[in-house]
């Protein structure tokens, strides 16, 4: 009863016409800022965060906007992901996996559609998740320490062999390149300096961002010159434009699967949307029957990540909102937000804020639906971009990606980075080593490290430590599985499978 | 409805073309949006603007890396004559300084211009905990270093390592290599691994833990701070209890080397106006921020004092040779 008055509170709050046209606005700057390469959530909303002072929005206003365009973002993120094989963002960098295949067999209308509505699924079913659960939830983070996360991130690591289909050696050198540019920075743990050079520049470490647009968009590009414009990514056919209802009920187990996968991964503080649709891909294609379809257009290959990512990025909002730690860099920002409009969350924010907390999750099911409806009917306009020869559409990715990136730091010294990061994507891919490794090596592997070194630190370094809960050896156990299975499943997959999925 | 699309259009703009030509003076927070010294910023510069103490609007530029030594490097590089140029600091950047963490610059190749507000220092420990005020705490670690860790929100060696090594500094222990301390992200991470159970206490600031306090998850040990602070009048100064640890993370200001005298002189008046108006009051009663107002030359020779007792701590911990 009280769950409905709370609601009824919500709602009151959310459907202003105020509050309701800063949702929809927040949604459509989101979508855009997510398919743009090098515009993630987390530098979408920071840099917006100056509209919320500019338009003097009340506490409740401005989260509505932002966590609209947080939400949009993740959105958009699929687009460029399945039209460009770009990913608009990081957590999108799963799509790219069998969205573009499928786009590139003609299917690209499909693909969007049936991406927006996994899309509409993990981000629907996750804010029920943070509207009934969030203060239950809440206490899962006392539960890890760094052993239990240490687990959790090798768990990822794990389970990374499957995910070049060719060649799994070629998977562990992308991971190990990952890593080891992971470990540029300060480290944490001594406040000394590792493979800086004495360049200031690289204290803070590498940023993904900059990482990813470089290995994707910048590779994309390079490509384009060496062939003069013959070998070009962008040819992918248009593909007549439908709703696939058949494939859409075909992946609702998948969908709703790979919500809870990415729901859990959002909770978790540190684990965030890039983890959750790695795991929420990794997890589908250990269950799929047949695996030689992923990576090649596999219907489930698109509906998994983007329904774990977006799950994700609404469980990341329950660590923000009930502890004040941000499970992801986007509610990082987000609380930093909050933290200015005077609001601290903390574990009395649902008590003692009502309205903020409810304003905020009636205004979240609402920029779901506005989001399915802006993104299915508009896949027709997304796709014109198709129709944009690569000699126009190409040198626009280039002008976006450099904006983008000088806009995170204002240095010139990202943007070298970044066109050495499409050298060694260019490299990578005459190479035949897949990218999507490195990334989720810098991006994981960061946190993989810290989090052992501080459990050797707690333990005086006992390695029995890391086994030393319930959590941590189920996921360790989860790991090994993940690690051996696929050895002993490739010699049972060469006998001739029965028909069938 | 109207008026709100329109200042929208306008905020877009502002935000998408923030073209420095509009604004006569700039305050550079060495950081993304959020956080200390974005706030720093963005509070205090908006507030010199409202209560008439400067006389244009002053630009907010966000410039992060280098834990704010891209910052640094850039205004004793570029900027070195700027008088139309403020930029955040915060006791972190005097750490970073002191520890030679800027790649060889110093911290007199700038001019500190002053704070106008702290987030005081605090011990934590979780509800639960067996120890109920600071001696308790710090006598366990002295017996027993190896089974008692402590959590903060900045890395190892940063001004919340810091606190709990002069802390116990002042009981006599000075084999400070032994002390355990873990670095995660922030002062509520800090505070979650506490309240699990994986670390015995937590170091920060009192800004992070309000929450906390209020759900009755932790229990604050002491408050390194001169007086109570305001509004959390129950929680004993570590100073009370005999240790005699100040360590606050204060919110201010540094100028360029070179810039003018007479431009010195007219951010310190600004600064001091909105120290003592009373929407920055009202400003550091919301952001837990305490009283501390050193502004001028005097504020440059406290920054001094505090790099050396850093410097020397710092050395002892083999985080700098």
């Amino acid at each position: 009863m009280e769950l409905f008055q709370n609601l009824a509170l919500g709602f009151g709050i959310a459907l202003t016409l105020t509050t309701l046209s800063l949702a929809i606005i927040g949604c459509i700057l989101g979508t855009i800022i997510g398919a743009l390469p090098g515009l993630g959530p987390s530098n979408g909303v920071a840099i917006l965060i100056p509209l919320a002072f500019t338009l003097e929005l009340d506490a409740t206003q401005a989260l509505v906007l932002m966590t609209s365009v947080y939400y949009g973002a993740m959105y958009g993120g699929r687009i460029s992901s399945i039209l460009l094989n770009i990913p608009g963002d990081e957590p999108a960098m799963m799509t790219t996996l069998d969205g573009y295949p499928m786009a590139k067999k003609g299917r690209a209308g499909d693909a969007l559609v049936l991406s927006g509505v996994s899309s509409f699924v993990g981000a629907f079913l996750a804010t029920i998740g943070l509207m009934l659960l969030a203060p239950i939830l809440a206490r899962v983070a006392f539960y890890f320490g760094p052993a239990e996360y240490f687990a959790l991130y090798l768990l990822a690591f794990c389970t990374l062999g499957g995910i070049g289909a060719e060649n799994q050696a070629k998977s562990a050198i992308a991971v190990c390149l990952g890593l080891g540019i992971s470990m540029i920075g300060v480290d944490n743990s001594t406040g000394m300096t590792r493979f800086t050079g004495g360049n200031l520049h690289l204290y803070d470490g590498v940023d993904f961002l900059v990482a990813i647009v470089g290995l994707f968009a910048v590779t994309e590009i390079f490509v384009f010159i060496e062939s003069r414009g013959k070998d070009s990514a962008i040819g992918v056919k248009l593909g007549k434009i439908s709703i696939p209802i058949k494939d859409i009920l075909a992946t609702k187990w998948t969908m709703l699967r790979a919500t809870i996968v990415g729901f859990t991964a959002g909770v978790l503080p540190g684990a965030g949307a890039s983890l959750g649709s790695f795991l929420a891909y990794m997890s589908e294609k250990s269950l799929a029957k047949e695996k030689k379809t992923f990576g090649t257009g596999d219907i489930r290959g698109v509906a998994a990540p983007e329904a774990g990512n977006n799950a994700a990025a609404g469980g990341a909002l329950v660590p923000m909102l009930t502890l004040g730690v941000p499970g992801s860099g986007t509610t990082a920002v987000l609380l930093a937000l909050l933290m200015t409009l005077n609001i601290t969350p903390g574990p009395l924010l649902f008590n003692e804020r009502p309205e903020v907390v409810w304003g905020l999750i009636a205004t979240l099911l609402i920029a779901n639906f506005v989001l399915l409806i802006l993104n299915v009917p508009l896949v027709k306009v997304f796709t014109k971009i198709l129709q944009v020869p690569a000699s126009f559409l190409l040198p626009g990715v280039a002008m976006v990606s450099f904006v983008g990136i000088y806009s995170l730091s204002g240095s010139y010294f990202d943007l070298l980075l970044m066109i050495g990061f499409g050298v060694l994507g260019f490299t990578l891919r005459k190479l035949k080593i897949p990218a999507v490794p490195v990334i989720l090596g810098i991006l994981l592997g960061g946190h993989m490290e810290v989090s052992l070194r501080r459990a050797m630190v707690l333990s005086n370094g006992d390695w029995t430590y890391l086994f030393n809960s319930y959590i941590s050896v189920g996921l360790w156990i989860a790991a090994f599985i993940g690690f051996v299975a696929p050895i002993f499943l490739r010699s049972y997959l060469k006998k001739p499978t029965p028909t069938g999925k | 409805m109207i008026k709100k699309i329109k200042s929208f259009a306008a905020g877009l703009s502002v935000s998408f073309f923030a073209a420095t030509s509009l604004f006569s003076a700039e305050c550079i927070a060495p950081a993304n949006p959020g956080g200390g010294w974005d706030f720093t910023c963005r509070t205090i510069t908006k507030i010199m603007y409202d209560i008439g103490a400067y006389d244009s609007p002053i630009q907010v530029t966000n410039m992060a890396g280098g834990g704010g030594g891209l910052a640094y490097g850039h205004v004793v590089n570029e900027r070195n004559t700027d008088d139309n140029l403020i930029v955040a600091a915060s006791s972190a950047t005097a750490t970073r300084l002191a520890q030679n963490a800027y790649s060889g610059m110093t911290y007199d190749q700038v001019r500190f211009l002053g704070a106008i507000g702290a987030d005081p220092g605090v011990i934590v420990v979780a509800a639960d905990s067996p120890y109920k005020n600071l001696n308790d705490l710090l006598d366990a670690v002295i017996a027993d270093p190896a089974n008692h860790a402590f959590a903060g929100g900045s890395a190892a060696g940063g001004f919340d390592h810091l606190k709990v090594l002069m802390a116990l500094g002042k009981k006599g222990f000075t084999d400070i290599a032994k002390v355990k301390y873990i670095g995660v992200d922030g002062d509520a991470d800090a505070i979650t691994q506490t309240v699990g159970g994986f670390t015995a206490a937590m170091t920060g600031d009192i800004s992070g833990v309000v929450g906390f306090i209020k759900s009755g998850d932790v229990r604050v040990l002491a408050s390194f701070t001169d007086e109570r602070i305001p509004g959390f009048e129950d929680i004993p100064t570590a100073k009370e209890q005999g240790i005699d640890v100040v360590a606050v993370n204060w919110r201010g200001l540094y100028t360029p080397k070179g810039a003018s005298d007479a431009s010195y002189k007219k951010w310190t008046e600004a600064l001091r106006k909105v120290g003592d108006s009373a929407e920055w009051k009202k400003a550091m009663e919301a952001n837990g921020l305490a009283p501390f107002n050193k502004v001028g030359p005097n504020f440059q020779d406290y920054v001094v004092g505090v790099m050396a007792e850093v410097q020397a701590l710092s050395k002892e911990l083999g985080v700098m040779k």
